[in-house]
């Protein structure tokens, strides 16, 4: 679904400045931070520190990447995310797809308690499962494995939901008619099933990306050494420090900030669409 | 519509099944298998990943470690569990987050989504996507800009209001304080994310109620009050279940930005668990306080669905 509405274009009335202007006053301080965030990632510790504080941009990014390499590994950091992320988005995105589709297009005995069962997944904090988890972990030896960190969340209760609920707008029609035809069940979901599915598929992939690039407690508690680490669990490591090097911390907040804003601003349509079938706050 | 298959089985959506089942065959039992495949995957990684754990779970909550040894000890970490003051500061602490930031944050989400909804507006894809920002962005990076920007001493926060002649304000080092600066953080996270909720109901509102009301001669706040208020409950329903379920596990935001502190004044009850457990390695106590969590949350789970079921 498309959030832009047509209407005629809004003219200089008075109310028309009053409503732009208070919320561009709003927007602004919303957007506040990340201008900081990129200020101050080209500064360093001290300058970010100074009164007056910098509002322009420094001299001090160059500094900055070098500690964050040095002191977290950060070019293996990004690496470790970067690679965790793509398998898992791909990985779940598959598992959620096909039990969407399942869930969707089917009756059979024990769906609806099946269903279920699944939705139990949102309901159940993260926290419940946190220590099983972990024990499981040192059981299997996954400690400071990417796996440790992947496996666990593959069937993603939210994108179940979230593909169920798309794949039930597709017609039967198009589906038993191509069954009509002797397409076989799997080759009918890849070539008939999928393909209009393109919009609910990029919603879920970026939810997908968003929930693992930013996951936080879970790899804080598998992964180990600061090699192993994701771009979240280096950061609070590096805050965590005595001496903390600001101007590096904020500058790999900056970093980890931006294949998620470019995932988020190339596709965001679909991401406010995904957002919306569900409406669930991880 | 009616849709009839060969077999029966495979039948669309609410569409009963042929009264005569037909025999089956090896070809049948194929076909019926095929839903089964499909959901299989996800099961399995479910039960093994999800539901095991949750089991798992219960069971170490019956047992004390003492002296490296698992000892049962029963409800013993429940009855613990109803004595600990910290538990109760933890539970406290996020009754207190629930009755003020989230009123706060719907009400200002409201606020929003009417605003970008006005026919008047100018620039609405930027406002869209500016106020969205927010929630996309990894809570260890928001926890981390908003500990500098709120640092008493240094911070830009305190920077600017002492331009306009405001003292020192302890966002984190105060326990009054440090709630407000996690309140402040929440806020800026989820308010955006709250407000595309309420701007999609309202786009989904037939514009001829507005038409009704402004024949009739309503006001811009009559109009809000009598036909946007009461078209954004379900809307409204949602958000507040989910903000209730997402502040019951409130964990990152406190233990980036605060650790909980200062005097245990943001310390939630997701905090407190990670403490037990991977700080005192306390795991039947831990698992006690998760399960505690969960049947708060199941009890909301249920009012969930009863109420969203209730509306549709």
């Amino acid at each position: 679904m498309t959030l832009t509405a047509t209407r005629p274009r809004p003219g200089r009335t008075p109310r028309s400045l009053l409503v732009t202007s208070s919320l561009g006053i709003a927007v602004a301080a919303v957007l506040l931070p990340f201008y900081w965030l990129i200020i101050a990632a080209t500064h360093s510790s001290k300058e970010i520190f100074d009164s007056p504080p910098p509002l322009l941009p420094g001299g001090h990014l160059m500094d900055n990447l070098s500690t964050l390499e040095s002191s977290a590994q950060f070019s293996q950091v990004i690496v470790n995310s970067l690679l965790i992320t793509v398998i898992y988005t791909l990985a779940a995105g598959a598992i959620c797809t096909l039990a969407g589709y399942g869930f969707a297009k089917f009756r059979f005995r024990g769906s609806g308690a099946l269903f279920g069962l699944l939705m139990l997944g949102l309901v159940i904090p993260t926290q419940v499962t946190l220590i099983p988890l972990f024990k499981m972990m040192v059981d299997l030896e996954w400690l400071g494995t990417y796996q440790a960190v992947i496996m666990p969340n593959l069937a993603l209760p939210f994108g179940i939901f979230l593909m169920r609920q798309s794949m039930a707008a597709l017609p039967d029609e198009l589906i038993d008619s191509a069954r009509m035809d002797g397409c076989g069940e799997f080759r009918l979901f890849l070539k008939v099933v999928l393909p209009p599915m393109k919009p609910a598929l990029a919603a879920l992939a970026i939810f997908l990306f968003l929930f693992q690039w930013n996951d936080f407690i879970w790899p804080l508690v598998v992964l180990r050494d600061a090699g192993e680490f994701t771009i979240p669990v280096a950061l609070a490591s590096l805050q965590g420090l005595d001496q903390t090097d600001y101007g590096a911390l904020l500058t790999g907040t900056a970093l980890a900030a931006i294949p998620m804003a470019l995932v988020f601003l190339a596709l965001q349509r679909h991401f406010v669409a995904g957002l919306l079938a569900g409406a669930v706050k991880d | 519509m009616t849709t009839t298959t060969t077999d029966g089985v495979l039948t669309a959506a609410g569409v009963s099944r042929p009264a005569t089942a037909p025999r089956p065959t090896a070809r049948i039992l194929r076909r019926r298998a095929v839903p089964y495949l499909f959901i299989l995957p996800a099961l399995v990684l479910f039960a093994v990943f999800k539901l095991y754990p949750i089991g798992s779970s219960f069971l170490m909550s019956l047992y004390e470690n003492v002296n490296g040894t698992q000892e049962f000890v029963g409800a013993g970490n429940y009855t613990r569990a109803l004595d600990d003051p910290l538990l109760w500061t933890a539970l406290k602490n996020t009754a207190i987050i629930l009755v003020v930031q989230v009123p706060v944050m719907l009400a200002l989400a409201v606020g929003i989504a009417v605003a970008l909804n006005s026919t008047v507006l100018r620039g609405r894809a930027f406002f869209r996507l500016g106020f969205f920002m927010p929630t996309v962005t990894g809570l260890v990076a928001y926890g981390i800009i908003f500990a500098v920007l709120l640092n008493t001493q240094y911070g830009l926060v305190n920077w600017l209001l002492g331009l306009v002649g405001i003292g020192e304000v302890p966002w984190l080092t105060d326990p009054l304080w440090a709630k407000i600066s996690l309140g402040l953080a929440l806020t800026w996270h989820y308010t955006g994310y709250n407000a595309v909720i309420f701007l999609a109901r309202l786009q989904s509102l037939p514009t001829e109620l507005y038409d009704a009301a402004a024949v009739d001669g309503a006001s811009a706040w009559q109009s809000f009050r009598h036909v946007t208020l009461p078209g954004l409950r379900p809307a409204l329903l949602l958000t507040t279940v989910l903000s209730t379920i997402g502040t019951l596990q409130l964990f990152d935001e406190p233990y980036v930005l605060t650790g909980g502190g200062p005097d245990n004044a943001t310390l939630t009850i997701g905090v407190y668990l990670y403490q037990n457990a991977f700080k005192y390695f306390d795991f039947g106590y831990a698992s006690a306080v998760a399960y505690i969590l969960t049947v708060l949350i199941g009890i909301l789970g249920i009012v969930q669905f009863r109420l969203l079921g209730e509306k549709s």
